[in-house]
């Protein structure tokens, strides 16, 4: 197997605010959201990371696209390390979730032409590059028209490709699905696969059981910032279904605690 | 990395600057515009109060009018229809209508005799002239001042002793002072401080919502996800908010500029305004400007930054807005330039104090120096701050 993601004892924990502390009801300034996780991606895989809200999914996702630091541990995406050299690994990946917006103002041509220029792609490259990802997601229609004007589902779409501009070797998508009418998922969730055929990584995060099961070769089980479980989505089912699979753990990761 | 990535930046802000036609609009064409028509017509509007075309006519009765002052009320002002009759208090209650033009005037009997007579070193109360008039009525109120001026001069005319300043050729003049040193003292003491103004509008107008708002509309994580180096990302931002706040102010300056005669001789059309400025002056006075809306643009990033939306960025922006409206009020309280060099170190300060010695026709070359490298530092360490801050997961992400 070629191993293309490393993460090593990454941790992180952020300082609780006192509204925040009021809202989980706790009195520690500090909450551990990533804790002590290691694991390990192979190239021309989807790997899924499953847990509920809160688990520490998304925080470890930033990590890995440097938008925030770790407090410990490392992590290397194609032998770049996340702490040392945050700009070679942004340009090796893509970042994508629903936080990161697009300006209103400029048109999908305008922005995939800008974010190609920001990854240094070639303009002849880019050009190219950019017809067939439009043509691909029905983009080239509204190549014209501002975000603004763009439906909710065409945004999506467009973030993906302005995300794919240097065709990455990785991509890191947050919670996929979320938020999108059944066709626009469907359609996502088509082209990750065929991402896959073409060799690319990708490292997703999910709390909807039947994506994993229906997408992921190998699944990590993520409650309350550890690991509980990592590997083939097989080895992790241990012969149950993934639901059946994950609440086992979630019992006995809660029982542990108490 | 590159310096390509700081240039895409800047070509992305102006994309969105220049593309949205109201923005430019509100920013570059309007302040101009604004300052020239309201300067102009400030100027226009005290022209017209102290100008004497259409005129009420006023009754004036005056009791007991003496000889001596007839051919001076006569003379004093040509709205006046002079009555020569006594009056009586419900004439003066009458008066407190305010739509009557009308004034009354009582002196006392055989006024000029008294006058000829009194001697102040006795001690006892001098003649005394009466005049009942309405001060909210404009008519009444201006043949009020009218009167009062003539009798004042009358006043002075008979006791004599000296004269100031008579002028005994038209040539005599008594205040040497060219009128480029009036002029230039008049600049140099309004526009620092407006410059200063029109700039800080222009910035505000642009930096809060590229930099506060890309964060509050999370389009600024977008960018940060790309390999662009953070430094580039502020570099990028300063640049071109600078160079767009500058249009603004320059806008502004136009309107100031055009405006300016006639603001100036507003009381006084003869005036003619010398704008007698050398090239190294226009030279100096550019080159700080520059240097000052680097700055500013900088420091309003910076707090911009730090924001979590564009309201709050504009409530963080005020304080720091009034220090520096402060620091422009300061040339009309002092005289002469300042000597001490360290005093140009100060950011905007330096630049109001430069470009007041400019208007003054005293610049000098070394606090010109001073000024720019020291703005150019500020700058420089404003785009480092702002490259920690871009890093700083604590300012980008919370909210």
């Amino acid at each position: 197997m070629d191993e293309i993601l490393r993460i090593e004892g990454l941790s992180k924990t952020f300082t609780l605010s006192r509204k925040q502390q009021r809202l989980e009801r706790t009195q520690q300034r500090h909450k551990t959201a990533v804790d002590d996780l290691s694991l390990t991606a192979n190239r021309g895989e989807i790997f899924g990371l499953l847990g509920p809200n809160g688990a520490g999914k998304t925080t470890t996702l930033r990590m890995l696209a440097t938008l925030i630091k770790p407090d410990r541990g490392n992590a290397w995406v194609d032998g770049c390390s996340i702490v040392t050299q945050p700009e070679e690994v942004r340009g090796k990946i893509a970042f994508l979730t629903s936080e990161l917006k697009l300006e209103d103002f400029f048109t999908p041509n305008y922005l995939y032409d800008f974010f190609s220029e920001l990854h240094g792609v070639p303009p002849s490259t880019a050009a190219a590059r950019k017809q067939s990802l439009f043509a691909r997601f029905g983009i080239d229609r509204f190549a014209e028209v501002k975000v603004a004007n763009l439906s909710t589902g065409m945004k999506q779409k467009l973030s993906i490709v302005i995300s794919l501009v240097h065709d990455p070797d990785i991509i890191i998508f947050d919670e996929p699905t979320n938020g999108l009418d059944v066709i626009t998922a469907r359609t996502v969730t088509d082209y990750l696969q065929e991402l896959r055929s073409s060799g690319k990584t990708i490292i997703l995060s999910t709390h909807i059981f039947s994506l994993v099961e229906r997408l992921c070769d190998r699944v990590g089980i993520i409650i309350d910032g550890h690991l509980t479980a990592c590997g083939s989505l097989e080895e992790v089912c241990d012969g149950l279904n993934i639901e059946d699979r994950f609440f086992e753990l979630y019992k006995q990761q809660k029982g542990d605690e108490q | 990395m590159n310096r390509n990535n700081t240039w895409t930046i800047i070509r992305k802000e102006f994309a969105r600057f220049f593309g949205d036609r109201q923005l430019l609009f509100t920013t570059v064409i309007m302040p101009g515009l604004l300052i020239y028509l309201i300067y102009s017509l400030m100027g226009v509007g005290i022209r017209n109060m102290e100008s004497h075309g259409e005129q009420d006519l006023v009754m004036l009765k005056v009791e007991n009018m003496p000889p001596s002052m007839l051919p001076l009320l006569e003379s004093a002002d040509s709205s006046i229809a002079l009555l020569h009759e006594p009056f009586g208090q419900a004439d003066i209650d009458a008066l407190q209508d305010k739509d009557i033009n009308v004034v009354l005037m009582r002196f006392p009997a055989q006024f000029d005799s008294l006058v000829a007579s009194y001697q102040p070193s006795t001690g006892l109360p001098a003649p005394n002239v009466e005049i009942y008039y309405n001060s909210a009525n404009n008519a009444s109120n201006r043949v009020y001042m009218t009167l009062e001026a003539a009798l004042t001069a009358f006043e002075n005319a008979q006791a004599n002793l000296f004269d100031i300043n008579r002028a005994d050729s038209e040539e005599q003049t008594f205040n040497q002072a060219s009128d480029d040193q009036v002029v230039g003292d008049i600049l140099s003491k309004l526009l620092p401080m407006l410059i200063i103004m029109m700039l800080f509008s222009g910035t505000m107008a642009i930096a809060p919502s590229s930099i506060a708002g890309e964060k509050e509309r999370g389009t600024i994580a977008t960018l940060l996800v790309t390999p662009m180096k953070r430094s580039e990302l502020a570099l990028g931002k300063i640049v071109s908010l600078s160079s767009i706040a500058l249009l603004s102010g320059i806008s502004s300056f136009i309107g100031i500029a055009l405006s300016l005669p006639n603001m100036i001789s507003a009381g006084n059309e003869s005036i003619d305004i010398p704008f007698n400025y050398t090239t190294n002056d226009y030279i100096a006075l550019l080159l700080v400007i520059l240097a000052s809306v680097l700055v500013m643009a900088s420091a309003v990033s910076l707090l911009s930054a730090l924001a979590k939306d564009v309201k709050n960025a504009g409530t963080m922006v005020t304080p720091f807005m009034l220090v520096v409206m402060l620091a422009g009020l300061l040339p009309m309280f002092q005289s002469g330039t300042a000597q001490n060099l360290a005093v140009y170190l100060i950011p905007f300060y330096n630049a109001i104090e430069v470009m007041a010695d400019v208007f003054a026709h005293s610049m000098r070359w070394t606090p010109v120096l001073v000024t720019l490298v020291s703005d150019i530092a500020y700058t420089g360490i404003a785009v480092f701050g702002l490259t920690r801050m871009f890093n700083s997961e604590k300012v980008m992400f919370s909210k």
